[in-house]
This record gives structure tokens, C-alpha cells and sequence, in this order.
């Protein structure tokens, strides 16, 4: 058994085994978040900032530590500059609220063909708002994005909103040559990190974005929380996206003036215990060895591609290399659909995968297809896992295909 | 429980591709997508003096939509339209627990929640291309 499976509660005292490979979508949650999260729900519940006893100084200071980690984890400057979110989406649209001021009418936003929906229609929604319009980096058939091809996409290009990496084929994104055009043109870099932050923490400074977004429930925190983080100057210049609580300096019936960032960003009461847990979380993360855990990942890619390709049948999207990815895989069964793939695999197999377009249906067009089988793997996953999915998907295909 | 949603029945149902394909000059034509996976469904209906003389439906689909959409020919197809306009509330009926022989094979299915639109999909096509139809008067 994989040691780490203690640190997951999930694994406590299973009946039968769990092959969990939907990671991509939820990862489980790690004990000292899940704990962090009970401790706070029972002995230091109480609202932040307004209490002045004991029992809320003490959650006070929890939340506050929270955000210091989310700030050690990305390696950002300041706490002042993490903004709690619900998830990776709000995220994104905050951000997309923050940048939208800077476009006139004509300029351009470039996204790309790998993005989650999540990334583009609130950049379609700025667009519209503000006269602008997007452009895509198109996708190579390896599922990464074509960054020959970004210098003749460059005219007018104000706001670069990418993923660090994909929610389907796994690649992970050159930054630095995303950094370097903008460099060139003046445009601000924004990037999608739900999938990136499962797999260890990060440098916001070294890799020269200008936003950061990622959710908690796919990094090993609870539901319901997540991390924008963004250049203080950037913050600051931007009004408020939600008005309430906690983001006000102050408040008559006429008119406001806003609180300084993060908190002008965090209108009403926060997921405290969310937030709390989230930073349990990455500390669980930061603590790790990350050297060996990406070394496991990519044995276990690896042999889940190797497997896959020897499957009569079955076509992968993307890369079947393992350098330069996260373990997340999408792949097709001739004739056999995707949803069928999963309902079977679960019920026979006991591995659990999503099938489906992934949020990524421009993506999808770019394959030619509607619905991809994709397994995603966390750092607690083991080779009876990747044997669990192999065997079954053959079962699957003699008894479908 | 959901093993027997891909028993021998429901596969057998899928594979024949009852009324699968296109109608030449359809009366009405009805597309439908389930937004969660992305399948699709083009039902084709041949109107005639106030019955369906011919059905056809392009699937795009799971096994489940499959299926369905080959009993959806079957029991469309030759009945008359005020029949079929009953179909889509009949087979919600029957997910949600009455009995209807029509639908018996797809039993698995009321324990699978999340595959009901599956199955509502091309009842849910031939709806949408009968209110075409009535607004067309």
C-alpha cells in the first residue's frame, strides 16, 4: 500500500479498495485539513475581525495563518495579496472583474484552445462588456499549447489568460515563454492553476504571472474554497466585485469607500473554516517531497499510457510522453462510449474516472470528438490502481466493443 | 445495483439501432443535447393525418441513449401523434416508479440517477419536435 494513503482519511478501514482516479475533478481530502477544519467548526467557531473574545481572537489568528500559507505556498510577497475565493472559478472571474477596467474597445484578450470554461467565458463576458474580443493559441496534435504561433497573435493583446495546465491532456504550460511575450507587448499574464496546485507548491514570483487562480478541493482542502492571488498594485487599482461585509472602510447610505486588498476582494462573512482547512492543506503539501511524488506520478503516467496504448481500440488525446505533464490522461475506446466506460468501471472495477467533454468543449472540437474517458492521478494513487483501470477497460472492451 | 445496467437486454436494445437514420423529407425535425456529456439526438418525424407514419433519429450516445432511442421507434413510429405527445411524461413516470412494460428493460436505470437523461434525452427530441409541430398548427 502506498504510506501516504494515512495521511487521506478516505483510505481509513475500506471494505473494498478505492481506485480513485477522478483527481482532476476532486482530489480527497488530506487529515490534517479535514482535522483543521473539525477543530475550528468545534472549539474556535465564531465570526473573524469582529469578536474581541478569546474564542474568536483564536479563530481570528487561524484564518489570518491560513492566508500566510496560501501566500508560502505560491511564494507570493505578500499576504496582502491573497484573495480567498470560493474555488478556482470565482477566482477567475475576479479576476477577469480586476483586469476588464484596462481593455478599450478593440483589444484583445488571448486565451487558448486548452481552456476549462472556467478560463473563457469570463473572459468573454469582459470582452463583450468592454468592446473587446478573444483570440485562442491554437493546440498541437500532443495536446499542448502552440506557442510557435504566438507572435502573429500578438496585435492588440492586453490580458494573456491561460492554464498552467490542462484538465484534459495533462500539459503542463511554458510560462516562461508566455512571460517573455509579454514582456514584448505589455500584456498582463493570467493564469489557471486548479490542476497545477495538486502537484505541489508554487512560485508566482519565478514564473512572472501577474494572477494566480486555484481552487482548494483539487489540492487536498475542503469544497467551497480556493486562491486568487494577484500583484498588490494590480488589486489595488480595481473596485470592488461583490459589495457587503468585511470589504468596506466605510459605509453611509449614499456612498462607500473600500477596503484595501485582499479584503475589498472578500465581500461578507469568508468560508473561515474552508480557508482554515485550505491552509492545513498546503502546509500538509509544502511538507512534502515533492522530487519523489513527481517521480511517482510519472512512473504511474507512464505506465498507464503504455497500458492504454496496447489496448486495441483505444486512442489517447495528447501526449504520451511524461515529461512536461501532470498525471492527468484522456483517452477514447472505439465504439464505446465514454459514459459507459466509467458507469462499468466503477460497478465492475471499482475505479472511479469522469468522462465527458471536461468543461473543455472547444478542446473537444480541436479532437474531433464529443467525450473523452480521463484518469487523473494524486500522489496516493498506486500501480493496483493503474492495474485496476487496465484491467478493467479490457473487460469493458470485450464485453461493449 | 448498476451492473445490470448494461445487462444483455439493454445492450441488445442499443445494438439493433431500431429507427436510426434520417428521414428523406421529414415533417418536422427535432435536435436535442445533454449539455453534461455532450450527446446529441436528431429525431426525424414524418407527419400524416394525425399520426407518425415514419420516425428516424441520428444518435450520437452512450449505450443508455441508445437504447432509448430504439424504443422510442418502436413506440412512436405508426402510432398516432396525441399517443406519442404522452410518451415523455410516461417514461419520467416510469423512472420515478410506475410500472410500464414499454420501458421494463431500462428497470437498472431508475437506480442510476445521474444517467436518467440518458434515457429522457430522445423522448425529450420527440417533445420538442411535437411542439414544433402544434405551434406550426
Amino acid at each position: 500500500m502506498n504510506p501516504i494513503r494515512q495521511d487521506f482519511p478516505a483510505f481509513d478501514g475500506l471494505a473494498r479498495p478505492l481506485h480513485f482516479l477522478d483527481n482532476a475533478a476532486t482530489s480527497q481530502i488530506c487529515r490534517p485539513a479535514l482535522e483543521a477544519l473539525v477543530r475550528f467548526e468545534t472549539d474556535d467557531r465564531s465570526n473573524v475581525k469582529r469578536g474581541v473574545y478569546a474564542r474568536a481572537e483564536r479563530a481570528s489568528v487561524a484564518f489570518d495563518d491560513a492566508r500566510k500559507a496560501a501566500m508560502e505556498f505560491l511564494n507570493a510577497p505578500s499576504p496582502e495579496e491573497i484573495v480567498f475565493t470560493s474555488g478556482a472559478t470565482l477566482g477567475l472571474n475576479t479576476a477577469a472583474h480586476i483586469l476588464q477596467e484596462r481593455l478599450q474597445p478593440g483589444d484583445v484578450i488571448l486565451v487558448s484552445l486548452l481552456e476549462h470554461h472556467s478560463n473563457l467565458v469570463p473572459w468573454q463576458l469582459a470582452a463583450e462588456r468592454r468592446g473587446a474580443s478573444l483570440r485562442a493559441i491554437p493546440v498541437t496534435d500532443g495536446g499542448r499549447l502552440d506557442l510557435e504561433r504566438l507572435d502573429e497573435l500578438a496585435d492588440r493583446v492586453r490580458i494573456v489568460a491561460v492554464t498552467h495546465a490542462s484538465n484534459v491532456t495533462g500539459a503542463i504550460t511554458d510560462v516562461a515563454r508566455l512571460r517573455s511575450f509579454c514582456d514584448a507587448t505589455g500584456a498582463l499574464l493570467v493564469l489557471d492553476g486548479a490542476q497545477r496546485a495538486a502537484h505541489g507548491p508554487l512560485d508566482v514570483q519565478e514564473l512572472g504571472c501577474d494572477l494566480y487562480a486555484f481552487s482548494g478541493h483539487k489540492c487536498f482542502g475542503p469544497t467551497g474554497i480556493g486562491v486568487l492571488w494577484g500583484r498588490y498594485d494590480l488589486l489595488d487599482a480595481a473596485p470592488p466585485f461583490l459589495g457587503g461585509g468585511e470589504m468596506i472602510r466605510r459605509v453611509s447610505l449614499e456612498r462607500s469607500t473600500f477596503a484595501p486588498p485582499p479584503h475589498r476582494y472578500e465581500a461578507g462573512t469568508p468560508p473561515i473554516g474552508g480557508a482554515i482547512a485550505l491552509g492545513a492543506a498546503l502546509e500538509w503539501s509544502m511538507a512534502q517531497d515533492w522530487d519523489r511524488l513527481g517521480a511517482q506520478e510519472r512512473e504511474l503516467a507512464g505506465r498507464m499510457l503504455d497500458g492504454l496504448a496496447s489496448l486495441p481500440g483505444c486512442r489517447i488525446y495528447g501526449d504520451t510522453g511524461t515529461q512536461q505533464r501532470i498525471g492527468v490522461v484522456s483517452f477514447e475506446l472505439e465504439d464505446v462510449h465514454a459514459h459507459d466506460v466509467c458507469q462499468l468501471l466503477d460497478s465492475d472495477h471499482g475505479v472511479m474516472l469522469r468522462g465527458g467533454h471536461h468543461c473543455a468543449q472547444p478542446l473537444m472540437e480541436r479532437f474531433d470528438t464529443v467525450a473523452t474517458v480521463r484518469a487523473s492521478l494524486a500522489p496516493y494513487n498506486d500501480g493496483a490502481d493503474v492495474d485496476a483501470l487496465l484491467n478493467g477497460l479490457e473487460a469493458v472492451r470485450r464485453k461493449l466493443a | 445495483m448498476n451492473d445490470a445496467l448494461y445487462d444483455q437486454a439493454i445492450i441488445a436494445e442499443a445494438r439493433s439501432r431500431t429507427g436510426a437514420g434520417r428521414l428523406d423529407a421529414p415533417t418536422v425535425t427535432a435536435e436535442c443535447d445533454n449539455p453534461l456529456c455532450g450527446d446529441r439526438i436528431t429525431v426525424d418525424l414524418a407527419v400524416q393525418d394525425g399520426a407518425i407514419s415514419d420516425l428516424a433519429h441520428k444518435t450520437r450516445g452512450c449505450l443508455l441513449t441508445q437504447a432509448s432511442a430504439s424504443l422510442l421507434a418502436r413506440y412512436a413510429k405508426g402510432g398516432d401523434v396525441a399517443a406519442a405527445g404522452e410518451l415523455r411524461a410516461a417514461i419520467d413516470a416510469f423512472l420515478k416508479g410506475q410500472e410500464d412494460e414499454r420501458f421494463a428493460i431500462l428497470t437498472p436505470v431508475r437506480n442510476a440517477k445521474s444517467r436518467w437523461d440518458c434515457v429522457t434525452l430522445p423522448f425529450q427530441a420527440l417533445a420538442d419536435a411535437l411542439a414544433d409541430l402544434e405551434k406550426r398548427g
